[in-house]
């Protein structure tokens, strides 16, 4: 099963929508809402990355029995030092973005505690791509 | 004790400004933040979310981590979208009236008392 979403850069108000049909369509599946719940967030993050950082993304979803593979790419400024934005508390989001509450530099961290894989790449001036996959059964 | 929301309505004097047909949820404990990332990171569900945020994107973090409800302190207005939205959504809203350090205070005793 595949699903594509497009995410608005700038659009808070839309921010989560594409996680929140994600997760509306994993509850209908028997898989453990605790997996459920740390995919949600992973693609949250991920979601809101796109709408406070890039000028427009998509969130590519392939589900299979098994696992869930996540593509979130998007056009933006990319990053220019990823083993810094991957450190906690580190962010380069607008003080109008903090005001939110937003940009406290867990964004990152949060996704890799919840998936099982995560690769992230990105060309500054261009883009940024991560990639995540959970696994429906620990192991 | 694990404490039902329309208990803490009633003992703490908190308004229902969004989801009141589930406020028979049960809340065992709470968690305050005003940062997003931090709450998707630690809250859990069956817990409060205490927060001063008001704009639209608590409703998405409070559905996606399934907290109890949201408590937004020192009567922040909320705009009727946001509302609409937590309807929407299955989240709860309640305001508690008052500023985030009594907010948590009062309802930490009531949790913790038998």
């Amino acid at each position: 099963m595949k699903m594509q979403y497009h995410i608005e850069g700038g659009n808070f108000s839309a921010a989560g929508r594409a996680s929140s049909e994600v997760k509306k369509t994993l509850k209908q599946f028997n898989i453990s809402p605790v997996v459920v719940r740390r995919i949600a967030v992973a693609l949250y993050e991920a979601e809101v990355n796109v709408v406070a950082h890039a000028w427009r993304g998509t969130m590519s979803v392939e589900l299979t029995p098994e696992d869930i593979h996540v593509v979130v790419e998007d056009e933006g400024p990319g990053i220019e030092d990823i083993d810094k934005a991957m450190e906690e508390g580190y962010s380069t989001a607008s003080e109008a973005v903090r005001q939110m509450g937003f940009g406290a530099g867990m964004g990152l961290p949060n996704i890799r505690k919840n998936c099982d894989e995560m690769h992230l790449s990105s060309t500054p001036g261009r883009g940024t791509r991560i990639e995540i996959k959970v696994y429906f059964n620990a192991f | 004790m694990e404490k039902s929301l329309i208990q803490l309505i009633e003992v703490l004097g908190y308004r229902c400004l969004a989801g009141q047909v589930r406020t028979d949820r049960m809340v065992h404990w709470g968690y305050v933040s005003d940062l997003l990332s931090d709450v998707m990171g630690k809250a859990q569900p069956g817990m409060v979310w205490i927060t001063s945020q008001v704009h639209s994107n608590i409703v998405a973090v409070a559905a996606l981590k399934e907290v109890a409800a949201i408590i937004v302190v020192n009567e922040r207005q909320i705009d009727p979208d946001v509302l609409a939205q937590a309807e929407k959504e299955g989240v709860v809203i309640l305001s508690s009236g008052m500023p985030a350090f009594e907010t948590a205070g009062r309802l930490y005793a009531q949790l913790k008392s038998d």
